[in-house]
């Protein structure tokens, strides 16, 4: 009963519910014991069983009053340590933020709740959200569920790895994460999960620990298309607290998901093809093309000449933006203080032992391109940069309606690999920051495996706001690819 | 005659350029709904976004923008319909960002004119570079404890409007001429209530000097935070003072920023610590750029009140005062509507005599402002009619108005219950001419023996024997007609 239920895709569960197979407890039940036995993984940084029993038997009091609940009415999650939870630890993954315990809920996160979600723990994350492999989180890497050669142990993806291995361990029915540069896409590609990174805009970020504030935006990940579309729905809406959330209304995206891809024009981007790219990666890529031609798509080549450009301007806007919002962790406040002789010895030894090396680097990185001096250089050229990539997409999307191209350029790699490579690190993200910069909807979909056994994912970017698009065309190329490999169980001896 | 510094290698002119901060009137902060109440509990008026938590976003204020932008058009500036927030970064205990939230290569308001009304009469204008948005910071209290700092944030995140003169000033008193007229216009229009004790307008003092007919200018010094209009003035003094004597010596001037000591009158020097910073500024990616539509500015122009300039220039032509008294009557809007009310109607120069000479007095003495004045506009209005209806005379009018300064009492009752009536019955006065003319026959035979000057002193005997009651034209024309016969 246990394992069945952990098994379900997120719409089965609603659909169980609602049929009164099993109820929330249950399955709240079912997936905190399956959270316990994974914390080998180390997917959570903190659990929160009780709370989630309580909003368990509160959702199946609704559901029996009521007779009707709306589709997360009961539904087991997990939430990216990144969003504040009222009364719940938020760490971001950083020492600095120890005991840090909000007095609110971020919206999204509120919204879930609203919606009768149940919220089964914190997921461990890359601290602040940076970093591509979850290796730099205060409270330790998390290990892919899935395994390498030999058994060994790779990394889940980041920075919402702590999210997508509880999805793809069936620790949880789906996860919400953030995406700045590839967070949600990447990792949901290494773990064998779909990974949505809406429009920026569409879900706030209110509340959520700033990294980038121009590229950051929350997302779902969950084992397919439809269940993704399920969690975004609940996700996703105006708020007036966050001026760069758009007021634009929230569609059912689980409405169109069948209606095909007959039709729909989708395109190849050329500049896709990169250095260091693995053979697979490219022969699953136009296995992909190929799928969405068979299913009545037709297929054309774009150009976005200015996609080589990308990776480097969104690591000067990135860490930019990062080095300001991180200002405000001074130890004055909240989190850890480690005092000093003054106030500027507080700050060196409160934030020198708060942030770890990689947040660290990308403070320095970020402090230096807005320096006097360097600024014209470095953050305005890299704005140029943003505002010709975005030209790029618009010019595509005159003649497609989708671009596909693949999610990273390659598998998930061993725990400890390219760790002292930042460059090497940063390329995970080659195929997504494009996207980001350009504030798209994008979504991984899995579709096949590596030479090693691994999952590989395909990347679908759609026009802002056109969610349904993406998905529509992601639902497309799940069926064809029909991914149904799974990782070894975890935990069960 | 122009301020100049005489220096033992010539003649120097200072010139002057002041940053000021003012606090916008509203009821919440530019970026969240807290209260701005000045002088309440510390920590009590600071909502998540104030002290900066977690995942905090701004909203802007829509109204803190509305009373820049009525700001800028008060000050005849040019109000740009694309403005952007940037982030200025540095740490420090009372900014809880991290970085202050103001405007900078895209400022809300641009080049304005704000004149000067000067002692003379005559008028000179001074350029407003720009005026944009900020938040303020937090307040660090070092002074309760010997060890360690307290912060309050009840001002942090409370909206400021930096406005930035032209190096247009050349004198200190000019510079306390551009204040209290900034101040002004800003009280008319209700953006900014101008009261520097309290904070709500701070100002940085830009100084440099140059030799007469020099046009280049020479390097600049920054005192800051200067909080009061008269240190404002001493500040310029000592710094001009201070700079020409480094010059003279053979030194040169540092581009620095000083602080002003108010104990010693004096500017010094900033450690360089203390303002070394690299700001490192950038567009705040949680907020739009302020896009204004056309109408929407000039709706808010429309709404704009009389300026004191435009009232001045009215006070002249409609009620024919000097630029001196239709200048002192216009400086503080209250003033203005005041003397409006008791001159409507009525003899407006008189009005304008009683309203500066006497009521000013009266409230200087016991120092209240026009607000808290005992004689309302009303009764110095009731007084007037008094005087012109020859009911009381304007000597009376003095004794009546200083009872109204005491009692706050309404003129026509005063003049009943003391009594004070000008006695215009010509049978009551004639008597009293004739007991005067009976009683002083030397005096009679001198006018009548040619000096006619003498006439003075028996209107002056009449008007003692009446208690200063009876009218002194009807006892000039009455005493001329019995001394004649």
């Amino acid at each position: 009963m246990t394992a069945a239920l952990t098994d379900l895709t997120l719409a089965e569960a609603r659909d169980g519910l609602q049929a009164g197979s099993f109820s929330s407890v249950e399955l709240t039940r079912a997936h905190s014991a399956a959270v316990e036995r994974a914390r080998p993984l180390n997917a959570f940084i903190t659990e929160t069983p009780d709370l989630a029993l309580g909003l368990a038997e509160a959702s199946d009091a609704r559901r029996k009053r009521d007779g009707a609940a709306g589709p997360m009415d009961g539904i087991p999650i997990a939430v990216k340590d990144l969003f504040c939870t009222g009364g719940v630890l938020t760490t971001a993954g950083s020492h600095i933020l120890d005991g840090f315990t909000p007095t609110y809920d971020s919206t999204v996160t509120a919204n879930l709740k609203r919606a009768g979600a149940v919220m089964l723990g914190k997921t461990n994350m890359d601290e602040f959200a940076m970093g591509s492999a979850n290796m730099t989180s205060y409270y330790g890497p998390v290990k892919n569920p899935w395994k390498g050669g030999g058994g060994r142990d790779l990394v889940p993806g980041g920075s919402s790895g702590g999210s997508t291995a509880a999805v793809a361990a069936r620790l949880c029915l789906g996860a919400i994460g953030t995406d700045t540069g590839g967070s949600i896409r990447q990792p949901a590609s290494f773990c064998g999960v779909v990974g949505l990174k809406p429009t920026y805009g569409r879900c706030s970020r209110w509340g959520i620990v700033a990294f980038a504030s121009s590229l950051d935006q929350a997302g779902p990940m969950a084992r397919t298309v439809r269940d993704a579309a399920i969690v975004l729905g609940a996700m996703a809406g105006h708020d007036a607290r966050d001026s760069t959330s758009a007021p634009v209304d929230v569609p059912d995206f689980e409405a169109g998901l069948d209606a095909g891809v007959g039709g729909l024009k989708v395109g190849i981007p050329k500049e896709y093809v990169v250095d260091g790219m693995a053979a697979e990666i490219g022969r699953l890529w136009e296995k992909g093309a190929a799928w969405l031609k068979e299913s009545g798509a037709d297929i054309v080549e774009v150009s976005l000449p200015h996609t080589k450009y990308a990776l480097p301007a969104y690591y000067i806007v990135a860490p930019a933006e990062a080095s300001s919002n991180l200002a405000r962790y001074d130890g004055v406040r909240y989190g850890l203080r480690i005092d000093g002789g003054s106030l500027d010895e507080m700050y060196e030894n409160t934030r020198g032992a708060g942030f770890g090396a990689e947040v660290r680097r990308r403070v320095l990185i970020g402090t230096y391109v807005l320096s006097a001096g360097y600024y014209d250089a470095y953050y305005l050229k890299a704005q140029k940069v943003r505002t010709l990539i975005a030209g790029d997409f618009r010019r595509a999307f005159e003649t497609v309606d989708v671009l596909l191209t693949p999610t990273a350029p390659s598998a998930a790699f061993a725990i400890g690999e390219k760790m002292d490579d930042p460059i090497a690190m940063y390329l995970n993200d080659v195929f997504t920051v494009p996207a980001s910069l350009a504030g798209l909807p994008a979504i991984s979909v899995p579709a096949g495996l590596s030479a090693g056994g691994l999952p590989l994912g395909l990347h679908l970017i759609g026009r802002p706001f056109d969610e349904e698009t993406v998905l529509r065309a992601a639902h497309a190329l799940e069926a064809a690819a029909g991914f149904d490999a799974r990782p070894p169980a975890v935990g069960e001896a | 005659m122009p301020y100049l510094i005489h220096g033992e290698t010539g003649d120097w002119e200072v010139v002057i350029g002041l940053e000021v901060h003012a606090q916008i009137v509203s009821e919440a902060k530019l970026f969240s709904g807290a209260a701005t109440e000045f002088g309440a509990e510390p920590n009590t008026q600071v909502s998540l976004v104030d002290a900066a938590m977690p995942g905090m976003l701004p909203v802007i204020n829509g109204y803190c923008v509305e009373q820049a932008v009525r700001t800028g058009l008060g000050l005849k500036a040019h109000v740009n319909r694309h403005s952007v927030f940037e982030r200025k970064n540095y740490f420090y205990a009372d900014l809880p960002q991290g970085y202050q939230i103001s405007q900078y290569q895209q400022p809300l308001v641009g080049e304005g004119t704000v004149v000067l009304d000067l002692p003379d009469g005559s008028s000179r204008e001074v350029g407003i570079e720009r005026l944009h948005m900020e938040q303020d910071a937090g307040k660090s209290l070092h002074d309760r404890d010997p060890g360690r700092t307290f912060i309050d944030l009840n001002r942090s995140g409370i909206a400021l409007m930096e406005i930035v003169s032209k190096p247009d000033l050349r004198s200190p008193e000019e510079a306390g001429l551009y204040l209290r007229k900034l101040r002004s216009i800003m009280r008319y229009l209700g953006t900014c209530d101008g009261n520097m004790e309290q904070g709500s307008m701070r100002c940085d003092v830009n100084v440099s000097v140059r030799k007469v007919g020099e046009t280049d200018l020479r390097t600049r010094t920054e005192t800051k935070n200067v909080n009061s209009v008269r240190f404002v003035m001493q500040a310029i003094a000592h710094e001009a003072e201070r700079q020409v004597a480094v010059y003279e010596s053979g030194g040169t001037v540092e581009q620095e920023t000083r602080l002003f000591d108010p104990d010693r009158g004096e500017t010094r020097a900033m450690r360089a610590k203390e303002f070394a910073h690299d700001y490192r500024y950038f567009p705040d990616p949680d907020l739009l750029p302020l896009d204004l539509a056309e109408d929407y500015i000039a709706r808010i122009r429309a709404a704009l009140p009389e300026l004191p300039d435009e009232k001045k220039q009215r006070f002249m032509t409609e009620f024919g005062l000097s630029a001196y008294d239709a200048g002192v009557l216009v400086a503080e809007r209250e003033t203005a509507d005041f003397y409006e009310a008791v001159a409507r109607g009525r003899d407006a120069k008189a009005a304008a005599n009683w309203v500066i000479s006497n009521l000013f007095g009266a409230l200087n003495r016991k120092g209240l402002g026009i607000a808290e004045s005992p004689v309302s506009a009303e009764n110095l209005g009731r007084l007037l009619d008094l005087i012109a209806a020859d009911t009381i005379s304007g000597r009376i009018a003095k004794e009546v108005f200083e009872v109204m300064v005491e009692t706050g009492g309404e003129p026509g009752s005063i003049v009943e219950e003391k009594g004070l009536r000008q006695i215009t019955d010509s049978a009551e006065i004639e008597a009293a001419v004739g007991k005067v003319i009976a009683e002083n026959p030397d005096q009679v035979a001198r006018f009548r023996g040619g000096n006619e000057k003498i006439a003075g002193w028996f209107v002056g005997q009449v008007m003692k024997a009446t208690g200063g009651k009876a009218n002194p034209k009807l006892v000039g024309e009455l005493l001329k007609e019995k001394l004649r016969n």
